[in-house]
């Protein structure tokens, strides 16, 4: 086994890690741990927030990745050791091989035969053309119409396991919060949900395809399950891109005034009246020409992949800076004209402790607003983005790509509903999870909305 | 003024409570409003007197309850009757006028035209009588070319007249009963003189009902027949103008009388070293036009201004909103470049000094603002606050820096305990203190403070002045005290001048000025200044 460090995981670990020092920091100042507290009073907050951390977790688990060793060829003289070119991480592993179960070609959901006719001989060796038997599903079956009585025995049993685990993992976190005044159950309640589904998931596709097989035969439960850590790095990179440029214009323009205010406005103007669409198929053509002219600097396909992936996270950020900048170049504005800063100002104090003291603590709500929000547009745009083939890199699971894959499906008949549905549903608790997660922030956060903020 | 005069409006045993608190906002009110006389219920930020009018008029915030009482207006109880009908009540029979006329009138619509919306609703009147209809209300509250006005918009007019429109709205339907919440609150001394008259002179006219809401005891002298003090929900005094004030019975009246200028005790004329010396000095803001931003003109906010402040004396800087008078304090900190001129600080130049240059005298000359809510960074504890100017200009060791904020702390009457609160947990009075104990943190020898009491109640202003007057003797700091308020000026000040768009048009010793002024706009600001002398009739204003 070799451990195998995309730059995607470094980043991934590294973005994880300075949120939570942020937030940390942000916890010593009262003001907003009041806020903080106001979102997670409510059990909406509770329960969205677990959601997304389980993507999180999700996508943390799917970015420690490695190349398993090969087994030594037979008759080999030296004793080097080859390694597998397919990458795995460790939630393939603990989804025991769920990738690795492959059909023929499409077959839909808790299916026991393909879903296209194929050219098979009998025992007599005639040709007859016939649904043929999955590899890999319902083959512990002696009868195909035993199949429901184990689908529902198999779930009694998962729903057993899940209680179990739930249970353990719920009773630990009880003994340290019950006297908290915070909604926990909510969360407790969703966790155990989703630990149910999850040792559900993984326990009965084992046996059956939950969610069907797509074109190539992968089953598409485990590709929508890949496609979280694509989700979720792409909105968070993508948005820490954008952040610093935003901010760092914005408030130069908003503090500077002047020529420096003229040259950043001109900049966001422009960028601004460009399609962003034709921007950044632009610029994402542009990187993969200079991948295909250089293979040499990426030694497996996966690298290849997390290459494109990352140039596409660093051009939705760079061109969606725009509508932020202009936004904390407003609020600078007018934080500059208050009267606290120009005490600052008569006090001596330098422009960049102003900006930090005074400015940047003022403008935080909008920052955090902004980042909750863009966190699922650029989810969204992402699966844009692969729907007209300037995306993420087929070698790597996207839901765009998989709706993209839609296209010709929905169009079949009888219709291959399956893969749409997967990435659709996967799509959705994320996005529908951020954005009411989104909402809550912005109710606490918005000084016009609070109720126990001080007028500004 | 007599007892003849008819009860048109009477409030009774009114009881207010906040519905989720259950804590009382009125404990039993009562009064009533007699036509062709004037009522001021007069009292501080959060006396509850705004929420009588509400109250009144059931148009209370969702979070207010009305508990208890009778409100009777030509023999019904307002608080009886249907939504539907109180619909007619306000528009017809009570018309209300508010402190903030730009924000009660419409951006996008003409005056006229909202004046007409408001008389198409109640009356008959439609097309050209309508319209002779409105001119004919501009031209009662002294809106001069009302044919012209009539196309206005609401930002085209100035504060007064805006007021002037609002009026005219509420007078549109014959009401008889007019409830005016600080009418003249927002707007120049001067300006609130005129509305005053006006108000004063329709309730002569048409035999109006007033009620008149206000904290300043000025405008009460001069205006209102009847007073009654709110103190926390209640009226705790209630008489005739001319007795209240020649005789109060209650302390509290008593110390909101006092608030009043005293017109005969100045500071005597002050003699030293000049601190703070200014030459012709001139702030010009350019206005630029066009794609290629040429400077087509100025702004000439400051326009040649010469003076000069002792050491431990008190210059009062009086004018009104846009006569430049922020801008020179401004000038003074270096926030603005001056255009021309000369500003010296003990004899040296400071005006073109740069940042780094400029930091010894950062530490001399300090400033208040006036709004003190927005003048501390609300993410700040109050420690932190007063720090700021300490740790960026006074190389004190840490444990020293501790021990200063403390003893300014316990200086400005406030208490070590305050050190860890947030500014929006104080009350304006305290955050006040706050500002003056951030100024004085870097031992300064000027202090600008511009209009640092307009924000504050009667009562907490006078304690602000006295701390700052105390502090003055105590420390030896100089003050540019820049006001639009000249009755605060005989108490304070040793010398004033008087500033009209951007010139300094008169000044002298205090006593000069307020005595003997010359120029006309001086004697202009000092005759709308509210005083208490016994010799004072209301109806002696013209109009």
């Amino acid at each position: 086994m070799k451990p195998l460090l995309l730059w995607s995981d470094v980043l991934i670990y590294i973005l994880v890690l300075a949120l939570c020092l942020f937030f940390l920091r942000l916890r010593r100042d009262p003001q907003t741990r009041e806020h903080w507290r106001r979102v997670f009073s409510t059990r909406l907050g509770m329960v969205t927030f677990t959601l997304i951390l389980v993507y999180v977790g999700i996508a943390l688990l799917d970015s420690l990745h490695f190349r398993r060793a090969l087994e030594p060829v037979e008759g080999a003289q030296s004793s080097e050791v080859f390694y597998n070119n397919q990458v795995t991480s460790a939630l393939d592993v603990m989804l025991v091989g769920m990738g690795e179960r492959f059909e023929r070609t499409y077959s839909a959901p808790f299916a026991l035969k393909s879903f296209a006719k194929q050219n098979m001989k009998d025992e007599n060796g005639l040709l007859y053309r016939d649904f043929p038997l999955l590899d890999h599903a319902g083959r512990h079956l002696s009868k195909p119409a035993e199949r429901w009585a184990d689908v529902v025995a198999r779930t009694l049993w998962a729903l057993v396991f899940g209680l179990l685990i739930s249970a353990v993992l719920v009773g630990v976190q009880w003994a340290f919060l019950r006297r908290s005044a915070l909604p926990w159950y909510a969360s407790w309640a969703t966790q155990t949900v989703v630990i149910c589904l999850a040792v559900w998931l993984v326990l009965i596709s084992r046996y059956y395809h939950v969610l069907g097989t797509d074109r190539g035969g992968v089953d598409v439960a485990y590709q929508s399950i890949k496609g979280v850590r694509t989700a979720v790095l792409l909105g968070t990179l993508a948005t820490l891109i954008m952040l610093p440029i935003a901010v760092t214009l914005g408030v130069m323009a908003g503090y500077f005034k002047g020529w420096v205010d003229d040259v950043v406005q001109y900049l966001y103007t422009t960028m601004s009246s460009i399609p962003g669409i034709l921007l950044i198929a632009a610029s994402v053509l542009l990187f993969q020409v200079y991948i295909d002219l250089n293979p040499d600097f990426f030694s497996t396909g996966m690298e290849k992949a997390d290459a494109r992936f990352i140039a596409l996270c660093f051009i939705l950020g760079v061109t969606s800076w725009s509508s932020l900048c202009r936004l904390i170049r407003g609020e600078t504005l007018k934080i500059s004209q208050l009267e606290f800063v120009q005490a600052a100002h008569a006090f001596g104090v330098s422009h960049s402790r102003i900006v930090m003291r005074h400015i940047l603590p003022n403008v935080v709500h909008i920052i955090l607003i902004t980042f909750v929000l863009d966190f699922s547009s650029l989810v969204l745009a992402e699966a844009v983005l692969s729907y007209i083939g300037v995306g993420i890199d087929p070698a790597m699971g996207s839901w765009g790509n998989m709706i993209n894959s839609a296209r010709s499906e929905l169009s079949r008949e009888p219709v291959v509903w399956w893969t749409l549905s997967g990435a659709f549903f996967f799509m959705f608790v994320l996005v529908l999870a951020a954005n009411l997660f989104a909402d809550l922030v912005r109710d606490a956060f918005d000084p016009r909305t609070g109720s126990g903020v001080a007028p500004a | 003024m007599t007892g003849q005069s008819t009860v048109v409006m009477q409030v009774q045993n009114l009881r207010v409570k906040a519905l989720e608190t259950g804590d009382t906002i009125l404990n039993g009110v009562s009064f009533e409003l007699k036509a062709g006389e004037i009522f001021a219920l007069v009292g501080e930020s959060g006396s509850g007197k705004s929420v009588t009018s509400l109250a009144a008029m059931r148009l209370l915030p969702t979070a207010l309850g009305i508990t208890d009482g009778e409100v009777r207006v030509a023999g019904l109880d307002l608080l009886e009757l249907p939504e539907a009908d109180m619909q007619t009540v306000r528009g017809e029979r009570v018309a209300m006028i508010f402190q903030n006329a730009m924000s009660a009138l419409n951006p996008v619509q003409m005056v006229g035209e909202q004046v007409a919306e408001t008389l198409r609703l109640h009356t008959s009147l439609r097309g050209g009588a309508l319209r002779r209809r409105v001119m004919q209300l501009f031209a009662e509250v002294g809106i001069q070319s009302p044919d012209e006005r009539y196309g206005f918009y609401p930002h085209q007019l100035s504060g007064g007249q805006q007021q002037r429109v609002m009026i005219a709205m509420a007078l549109a339907c014959e009401p008889d009963i007019l409830i005016a919440d600080e009418p003249t609150t927002a707007l120049d001394v001067t300006i609130q003189q005129q509305v005053l008259a006006l108000i004063r002179g329709l309730t002569r006219s048409r035999q109006l009902a007033v009620l008149l809401i206000t904290h300043d005891m000025g405008v009460v002298r001069n205006t209102a027949d009847e007073v009654a003090v709110m103190y926390r929900g209640e009226i705790i005094e209630r008489a005739p103008v001319d007795t209240f004030f020649r005789n109060p019975k209650e302390a509290y009246s008593r110390r909101l009388i006092e608030a009043l200028p005293d017109l005969t005790d100045f500071h005597s004329a002050f003699e030293g070293e000049a601190l703070l010396q200014l030459d012709d000095v001139k702030v010009h803001f350019p206005i630029r036009k066009g794609i290629l931003q040429r400077i087509t003109d100025y702004v000439r906010a400051v326009d040649g201004v010469s003076l000069s402040i002792g050491r431990g004396e008190t210059y009062a800087l009086v004018g009104e909103s846009g006569s430049g008078k922020s801008t020179l304090g401004r000038a003074i900190l270096n926030l603005d470049r001056i255009s021309a001129g000369k500003i010296s600080f003990q004899g040296l130049p400071i005006h073109s000094l740069n940042r780094r240059a400029l930091l010894p005298y950062r530490k001399k000359i300090q400033v208040i603002f006036q709004n003190p809510f927005s003048s501390m960074n609300p993410r700040l504890t109050v420690r932190e606050i007063i720090r700021e100017g300490v740790d960026s200009l006074m190389g004190l060791p840490v444990a020293e820096r501790e021990q200063r904020i403390s003893a300014l702390l316990e200086r400005v009457q406030l208490g070590a305990e305050f050190s860890q609160r947030y500014p929006h947990e104080l009350s304006g009075g305290q955050l006040q203190r706050v500002a003056i104990a951030r100024a004085l943190a870097v031992e300064p020898e000027l202090i600008i403070c511009d209009e640092p009491t307009s924000a504050l109640d009667v009562s907490i202003r006078a304690e602000v002045l006295d701390l700052l007057e105390e502090l003055q003797s105590e420390f030896g700091v100089s003050y540019l005290f820049i006001t639009h308020d000249l009755s605060i000026v005989p108490g304070l000040a040793h010398r004033v001048g008087v500033m009209q768009s951007g010139r300094l048009v008169e000044q002298g010793t205090a006593e000069e000025i307020l005595t003997r002024p010359q120029h006309p706009y001086t004697q202009a600001l000092l005759a709308s200044v509210p005083r208490v002398d016994a010799a004072w009739s209301p109806d002696s204003i013209k109009e």
